[in-house]
């Protein structure tokens, strides 16, 4: 190898670890995404079925 | 003043442009090393980067020692992996221009390499410390301390260059100031500058990333 060529891969190796890095993020955020869809679905159930009964609905604290 | 980001992110990218730019193109090319020295414009600053992110570590593992706010244990954790990531690549950038200069990809008998590997692999062994022992205020402290104690390995090996003899490391900051011309040493600047500001936009990124991590699954533990 030249050296120009280990000069490319210092920086090259430096440009691919970020870029994984990055990648790493993306893929965490789009379970992320995937979950946080997950739990607007199921507040979503919950409050529709809180309308069709009212009684199913999470209890408010009663003064005893 | 920039604080978004997105903002800081682009802004990053764009110094990492014109420091990668300074460095291949218009630095001008040393007369000892020939085209190889331009690995220092980003070895050294990763480095630099890498033992400020040990340090931002354990600061915040003493603050939360100190403070007891349960928030700094995830800042801690976070600036550690932040450390790792480039210590990695010190350890390989600086492979690659040793092979390139002295033709040897590692020399043992190089202390300076040495104690940045012990260093890098002390703080290995801290992800093994915190994913062994349960979430929880012990993990927290335990994950403190053991941060606290790798501060001290960073001046051990950071002197080290400076006090043994006889090494094939060149030594460019000393007492006298930076052994370097002043278009280098502007170069060196903009390249420090560059990598600085990227290391802390991934932590602000990974660091908001676990913050939605937790609230999500705390959120979860309520529906249940």
């Amino acid at each position: 190898m030249t050296q120009g060529q280990y000069v490319a891969a210092a920086y090259g190796a430096v440009f691919v670890l970020v870029l994984v890095y990055v990648a790493i993020i993306a893929a965490k955020l789009v379970r992320l995404q995937r979950e946080t869809a997950a739990l607007l679905e199921l507040a979503r159930g919950r409050e529709a079925a809180a309308r069709r009964d009212p009684a199913s609905a999470v209890e408010a604290p009663t003064e005893s | 003043m920039i604080r978004s980001l997105p903002g800081l992110a682009a802004f990053a990218a764009g110094l990492m442009g014109l420091a990668v730019v300074l460095a291949l193109i218009v630095a001008p090319e040393d007369a000892d090393q020939g085209i190889s020295q331009r690995v220092f414009y980003i070895h050294v600053p990763i480095a630099l980067t890498a033992y400020f992110c040990f340090g931002l570590g354990a600061w915040k593992a003493l603050l939360l020692l100190w403070r007891g706010d349960e928030r700094y244990d995830l800042e801690s954790y976070v600036a550690i992996h932040q450390g790792t990531i480039f210590g990695a690549l010190t350890l390989i950038t600086g492979s690659i221009w040793a092979k390139a200069s002295w033709g040897h990809w590692w020399l043992w008998s190089e202390n300076q390499l040495v104690l940045f590997l012990t260093l890098f692999l002390f703080y290995c062994a801290y992800f093994m410390l915190r994913f062994s022992l349960e979430e929880g205020p012990r993990r927290a402290r335990s994950s403190a301390v053991y941060a606290l104690f790798g501060v001290v390995l960073i001046p051990v090996s950071f002197l080290a260059i400076r006090l043994a003899e006889g090494l094939i490391h060149p030594t460019v900051f000393t007492r006298g100031g930076p052994q370097m011309s002043g278009s280098i040493f502007a170069t060196f600047c903009v390249g420090w500058a560059a990598v600085t500001l990227l290391a802390y936009v991934l932590y602000r990124v990974e660091l908001a990333g676990k913050r939605v991590d937790t609230d999500l699954r705390e959120l979860r533990e309520l529906f249940e």
